[in-house]
């Protein structure tokens, strides 16, 4: 047992030793008062080695027993907020004891490589939950999981409406777009040695300026509806993209071109069966980023003016409104729909470059 | 953005070619208004020579030419006493102090969750995917909530646009140091083991050395978006005053000159941000003994 593991076991032993106490003096729920005893109970390990699931059992018999507490009082009495800490610590040294058990090889890393984030994720929204509804926060700062939840279920024909307008038509569309003129930009500029010399360290540039403040601009010339929006997307996947191709184009090595060359290849042949494959890992992580700065460019335009739909529109509005339950509930959205976005692009990149080292060692 | 000899002559062409574009966007994109103002005032048969140089001092054109845009920007910064609200530079400095007190935020917590993850298989699994992923999540869409949220539990000015340039400035950080701090090879880590080294002197003469080109290289990135995270913080807080300021107000009163000027000064920022960062860089180096 290494010392990280000897002081959490030590520390979310005695924790739950306090829990059970002071549960006892304000009468807590009896799950409560169970999981104290089995927690205190986990400190026999030191004489009996105790198999990593236990803690791990303990952690979700915590959560649960705090949950069911909830309800219970007006205030939460200090033997919540300890218990609190003993639930975390028992699912630290779960995924402690369960990392180190991975990395000796007494458990699968495919299967139970994915529960160490998953369990994180979840102990982050366990904590989220019960801290707010505990500790009674504002709503206006921050409102718990559960509320966004029932407030997401609640208003779903408005969020549907919003991810069409912000994300089917600015974000697909401008995505599309900028990606492709990069795209054919960067091929034309590869032709002539000058562009490239010219043009590259403008683009290099160009990508860590703030492009997003050409929103403003961008309604004024294109209107309030979409099409303004996808051309602040246009704007700001362009030039990642124009970057990224030219710099895959020059991939190749010199012998690689000569032996195409050898075989008498033309341009366009040595284009398509080489370079072009060769610069697919550099216009995937393009592809990549761009797929971020899409989403962002599109919500943030929205700021500026728009009709009365959008995630952008409905953000700033709610937010001054004080509706923070369907702002979350819109960002919850607009977190899945980037996700799934990037998670999409990064499932055709392991399609397309199979060959690529990075894929083919099993991670992307 | 290199100034190599090789690229010069090339990047002034094309910037020129650029300016030139500009000019003939502004002709083209202002002509019919401007006819519009001719019609209206009578004027029948206006020379083009004429025509033209009026489409390049609208006041309120629909794209302002490049000279009128470096007029406002200079009497905006150098006219303009400082410390008025109609002073570019007054604004300017709001936003880089939002912009650095951000970044030097982000920096650290990206060294410190970096140094964490290097050092413990468990923070490394739980860790890594939820930082990769909280970037996926347009982060900027968060920004005016934070700004309303703080300011209901009394915290406004610059702390907010600070969080919000710190969440996006932290991520480079993070994945560049985790890099960094693992470039050392088995062989160094071996020969740090037979000189007996303490955890601590292994990270402090070895790893931490080792990770300088990569934290420099992540801390470009990194102030770059963070001033892209200041700029939109002020849009949600018109009171405050910044760039991002102005380009809303400008926004709402047709501004455009404003507008560009703001643009414009943002651009200028992230430029001398960029530049510095990579002085300091080189100054590191130097010091570091390493070869320019």
């Amino acid at each position: 047992m290494s010392r990280l593991q000897l002081i959490l076991a030590v520390a979310a032993g005695i924790a739950s030793l306090v829990v059970g106490v002071l549960g006892l003096m304000v009468g807590a729920p009896l799950i409560l008062l169970v999981f104290a005893i089995l927690g205190a109970l986990s400190l026999a390990r030191f004489a009996v080695p105790l198999p990593f699931w236990l803690d791990g059992g303990l952690a979700v018999l915590g959560t649960v027993a705090l949950l069911q507490t909830l309800p219970v009082y007006e205030m939460q009495p200090p033997a919540f907020w300890c218990g609190m800490v003993a639930a975390w610590l028992f699912a630290w040294l779960f995924v402690e004891r369960l990392s180190k058990a991975i990395r000796d090889g007494a458990v699968s890393e495919r299967v139970f490589g994915l529960l160490i984030p998953v369990i994180f994720g979840l102990a982050l929204l366990v904590f989220w939950e019960l801290t707010t509804r505990g500790a009674r926060v504002p709503m206006v700062l921050l409102p718990s999981p559960s509320q966004i939840w029932t407030r997401l279920l609640a208003s779903l024909p408005t969020l549907w409406a919003d991810f069409q307008q912000t994300f089917l038509k600015s974000v697909i569309a401008g995505y599309l777009i900028g990606c492709g003129a990069g795209f054919v930009v960067a091929i034309l500029v590869d032709r002539s040695p000058f562009l490239k010399r010219g043009l590259l360290p403008i683009g290099n540039f160009v990508s860590a300026l703030p492009i997003i403040g050409i929103a403003p601009i961008m309604v004024m010339w294109f209107g309030f509806d979409w099409p303004s929006k996808a051309a602040v997307v246009v704007c700001m996947t362009f030039f990642p993209m124009l970057v990224n191709t030219v710099a895959g184009l020059n991939a190749a090595s010199a012998m690689e071109r000569d032996l195409m060359h050898t075989y008498a290849a033309s341009y366009w042949e040595t284009l398509w069966k080489l370079r072009l494959p060769a610069a697919a890992p550099f216009i995937f992580n393009a592809l990549k980023i761009n797929s971020t700065l899409a989403l962002i460019g599109a919500i943030v335009a929205e700021f500026f003016g728009t009709p009365i739909v959008g995630m952008g529109f409905r953000i700033s509005t709610e937010v001054g409104k004080l509706n923070i339950d369907l702002v979350w509930a819109e960002i919850a959205m607009a977190a899945v729909a980037g996700s799934a976005f990037y998670g999409v692009i990064a499932l055709i990149e392991r399609a397309v470059t199979f060959w690529h080292p990075s894929v083919r060692g099993g991670r992307a | 953005m290199s100034l190599r000899t090789g690229n010069t002559i090339p990047v002034l062409i094309v910037l020129a070619a650029i300016l030139l574009f500009w000019y003939v966007m502004a002709v083209w994109m202002n002509a019919p208004w401007q006819q519009t103002l001719n019609q209206r005032a009578g004027l029948t048969d206006v020379p083009v020579g004429e025509f033209v140089s009026q489409t390049w001092s609208q006041a309120k054109p629909l794209l302002p030419a490049p000279h009128q845009v470096a007029a406002e920007v200079w009497t905006g910064t150098v006219e303009t006493d400082i410390t008025s609200r109609r002073s570019l530079a007054y604004h300017a400095w709001i936003t880089l102090s939002a912009t650095l007190y951000g970044f030097a935020l982000g920096t650290l917590l990206g060294i410190a969750l970096a140094v964490v993850i290097v050092h413990n298989d468990a923070s490394d699994r739980s860790l890594m995917p939820w930082i990769i992923a909280s970037q996926t999540v347009p982060i900027l869409a968060i920004a005016p909530m934070v700004v309303v949220g703080l300011a209901a539990v009394g915290i406004t000015g610059l702390v907010p646009k600070a969080l919000i340039s710190m969440y996006l400035s932290f991520f480079p950080v993070v994945v560049g140091m985790v890099k960094g701090l693992r470039t050392p090879e088995q062989i160094q880590l071996a020969l740090m083991r037979t000189y007996n080294a303490s955890r601590w002197q292994v990270f402090s003469k070895l790893r931490w050395p080792a990770a300088m080109p990569f934290l420099f290289a992540s801390m470009k990135v990194g102030i770059a978006i963070s001033l892209i995270g200041a700029v939109v913080g002020e849009l949600s807080n018109n009171a405050g005053g910044g760039l991002g300021v102005r380009l809303l107000t400008g926004s709402y009163n047709g501004q455009t000159i404003q507008i560009w000027a703001a643009l414009l000064l943002a651009a200028a920022l992230a430029a001398v941000l960029v530049i510095a960062v990579g002085a300091i860089e080189r100054m590191v180096n130097l010091r570091m003994g390493a070869r320019a």
